[in-house]
């Protein structure tokens, strides 16, 4: 008996931080309460309450934009990372232009590589398509040598005549004397042949590397290299030594974008669709309550209060996690909804048909719960199997890595894992506790 | 189970119309598999905007497939694809011969490439979930029928949803896309899950009962979980219903999806899943004789 009230108190402690995740930022309820600043720390960790719910770009409006890269003129072995440098290159572009949560994902199929780039909030697209359309730009500049006009028009760097195109690849590498981490370069023949004149001429000065006009590295030259392969020495640590040789390579390994998906979703169609499908979804719950209550009676009260205690859980979870709801998301909880309440009402016809029998309450439901254990596990065992294909948690590239079935995979999974939880579990404990005849 | 041959026609009467129009008119795509343009724009106070949307595309000489409205105010046309600035000119004319400029709800430019990669891609995921949902059953239940059975099940559920939609296609010009897609697998999952619940009562009955035919054992356990099932499927239902009549418009046709899918699937594991076993262990005993 302990022991039940025990599981009682932590469901009714985990039901509390479950209502303290979920409350909105605000609410307004004739007066407007706000609830932004409850976070608390213990010891040394700070506990942050996350406000809002991800909303996916079909919720809240942006645009979401599919590239076809052109690996026409890479290397079969240099595809990866020349996708990868133009993931990179597209991210900073992105961030230049001042979107926040702005996502840059790569894909591939066979022999297809894209770039899935998704832009909430975004409205003016075509200055946003424009600036990541564009081919990256590598540029080796040399130090002006008119001071003066250097400072007057700021620019303290020429251009030569030396760009990515002359560059092979980018690499990290070890100093094999000092053992710090460097940036190597390698050039290919007409490169290196351009690259052995600058230096030459620029011992002791500085060589300026661009990436789309900014300055990515300022080396200085130590001697003239006339081999074609270079080092940039630096004190990078491994993140910063691997940014730049990104960064180069997206230079070197220059891929033409070519746009083929655009969807463009108006905030104001987001924004009506949550509204009406949130408020579909509550008076469905509604009725779902009413249904169980009506048709089981006490049973179907204790099941319904299991039922907004999965709600609550669900919710502080997707908040927590955080998980990007989308509309097919929506779906997926709604489903799992159905199948939460499944699992009380196995149970609870089992307790019927064992209470025909003649045994009294509480053996029936601790019989009730044994007996549809089994069906309930093999059921959800299956339709995890589907969630799991779905969601395709390996990348496997003969199945779909779409942002919308994906999304709609994790909530039914994370959907059925809390109703097992809360339809076995909670339902059990309060039948244990309150339920007599 | 007296009456199986009764079901399956029942069946076969929902799906032979539906396999026949899959066959003759197919599934209408949308541009998530064909490529195109969708253009979604509002006005604030004209409604009467289709022919002025007509002028517009043939000035332009923009080739269109459809011009809708949907909702009181909004207008939606189907091109090819169609580029940004397209767009922009085709909102100017507009703006000039209806007097107010609209604003853009929703604008959807999709290669045609991607398409058959989705289809590609899902069939896969299907075949994939078929075959480990299969091993599993059969793992569970120790007899290669009840994985195959219900397997059977949930293909008959897919052809009902894939012929309604098609008939739908035909008549009133529903299209399929990406969400549909969502929602077959979906009913999928759902399809199996109600179906292992049956296969778990015949399972128990079997160890219970021993001297029961199987017909019989069958019988027994579809009259037993026939209540659950109803109930079950009538939350799922409650549930949908309610998203249907109030939901957004753009999940309208996947929330109907859904909702032909949990019918259909809460028929076929009683009436579809638990007949096939039955003739399954009949053919098999006159195979021994």
């Amino acid at each position: 008996m302990k022991k039940r009230k025990n599981i009682l108190w932590l469901i009714v402690a985990l039901t509390l931080f479950s209502v303290y995740v979920d409350l909105p930022a605000k609410l307004n309820l004739g007066k407007e309460i706000s609830f932004a600043g409850l976070n608390f720390e213990i010891g040394s960790i700070i506990f942050t309450r996350p406000v809002d719910i991800k909303k996916g770009l079909d919720l809240q409006g942006g645009t979401h934009l599919v590239f076809s890269a052109d690996m026409s003129g890479v290397e079969a072995q240099n595809k990866n990372e020349a996708l990868k440098a133009s993931q990179t290159n597209i991210e900073k572009r992105v961030n230049y232009f001042g979107v926040s949560e702005a996502v840059v994902q790569t894909s591939k199929t066979e022999n297809d590589f894209r770039l899935v780039v998704e832009l909430p909030g975004v409205t003016d697209v075509n200055q946003a398509i424009d600036l990541i359309g564009k081919t990256a730009q590598l540029e080796f500049r040399t130090e002006n040598p008119d001071q003066k006009t250097a400072t007057e028009s700021g620019e303290y760097f020429l251009k030569t005549d030396l760009t990515g195109r002359d560059l092979k690849r980018s690499f990290i590498d070890f100093d094999q004397n000092t053992g710090e981490q460097v940036v190597g370069l390698e050039f290919n023949s007409e490169g290196a042949k351009k690259f052995g004149e600058i230096t030459a001429q620029n011992v002791g000065k500085m060589v300026a590397i661009y990436l789309d006009g900014l300055p990515v590295s300022i080396p200085k030259v130590e001697e003239a290299i006339t081999g074609g392969n270079a080092v940039i020495r630096g004190s990078f640590d491994s993140k910063s030594a691997k940014q730049l040789s990104i960064q180069l390579n997206a230079g070197a390994l220059p891929v033409p974008i070519k746009l083929i998906e655009q969807r463009n979703i108006g905030a104001s169609l987001g924004k009506e669709s949550v509204q009406k499908s949130v408020r579909a979804g509550l008076i469905g719950l509604l009725m779902v309550v009413a249904f169980m209550w009506a048709y089981y009676g006490k049973l179907g009260f204790l099941a319904d209060l299991a039922l907004i205690n999965y709600g609550l859980i669900t919710l502080a979870l997707y908040k927590l996690i955080p998980v990007t709801l989308t509309l097919p998301g929506i779906a997926g909880f709604l489903l799992s909804v159905g199948m939460a309440v499944d699992a009380n009402i196995l149970i609870f016809e089992r307790m019927k048909e064992e209470r025909r029998m003649g045994k009294p309450v509480n053996i029936a439901m601790e019989l009730g719960f044994g007996r549809a254990w089994d069906s309930i596990r093999d059921a959800n065992v299956c339709t995890l199997i589907t969630a799991f294909i779905l969601f395709n948690p390996f990348n496997w590239t003969f199945l779909n890595v779409s942002g919308m079935v994906r999304g709609f995979a994790l909530t039914l999974a994370l959907g059925i894992a809390v109703s097992l939880f809360t339809g076995i579990v909670v339902t059990r404990t309060l039948i244990r506790v309150f339920y007599k005849e | 189970m007296r009456f199986k041959w009764l079901y399956f026609l029942i069946s076969a009467l929902v799906i032979i119309p539906g396999v026949f129009s899959l066959i003759k008119w197919g599934l209408r795509p949308s541009v998530d598999f064909t490529g195109g343009t969708i253009l979604e724009l509002e006005f604030k106070e004209k409604s009467q905007t289709q022919d002025a949307m007509r002028d517009t595309l043939n000035e332009l000489k923009i080739d269109y497939s459809s011009i809708q409205t949907s909702g009181e105010k909004r207008i939606l046309i189907k091109t090819k694809s169609i580029t940004r600035e397209d767009v922009s000119s085709i909102i100017g004319t507009l703006a000039e011969k209806v007097g107010e400029k609209p604003s853009e709800l929703r604008f959807d430019t999709v290669g045609p490439t991607l398409g058959k990669e989705l289809i590609k891609k899902t069939f896969f995921a299907v075949l994939l979930g078929a075959g480990f949902i299969l091993l599993y059953v059969w793992k569970q239940f120790k007899q290669p029928m009840y994985g195959v059975c219900a397997i059977l099940a949930m293909f008959h559920d897919s052809l009902v949803l894939l012929g309604v939609f098609s008939l739908l296609g035909h008549f009133r010009g529903v299209e399929i896309d990406t969400l549909f897609v969502t929602a077959v697998l979906t009913i999928l999952s759902f399809s199996v899950h109600d179906t292992v619940v049956v296969y778990d009562r015949i399972r128990e009955s079997t160890k219970k009962f021993s001297d029961f035919s199987f017909a019989d054992l069958t019988d027994k356990a579809v009259t037993e979980t026939l209540p659950r099932s109803i109930n079950n499927s009538m939350t799922i239902i409650l549930m949908l219903l309610a998203l249907y009549l109030l939901g957004g418009s753009t999940i309208r046709w996947f929330v109907f999806a859904l909702l032909i899918g949990t019918v259909s699937g809460t028929y076929s594991s009683t009436f579809v899943a638990a007949p096939l076993l039955v003739v399954w262990e009949q053919l098999k005993r006159k195979k021994k004789s």
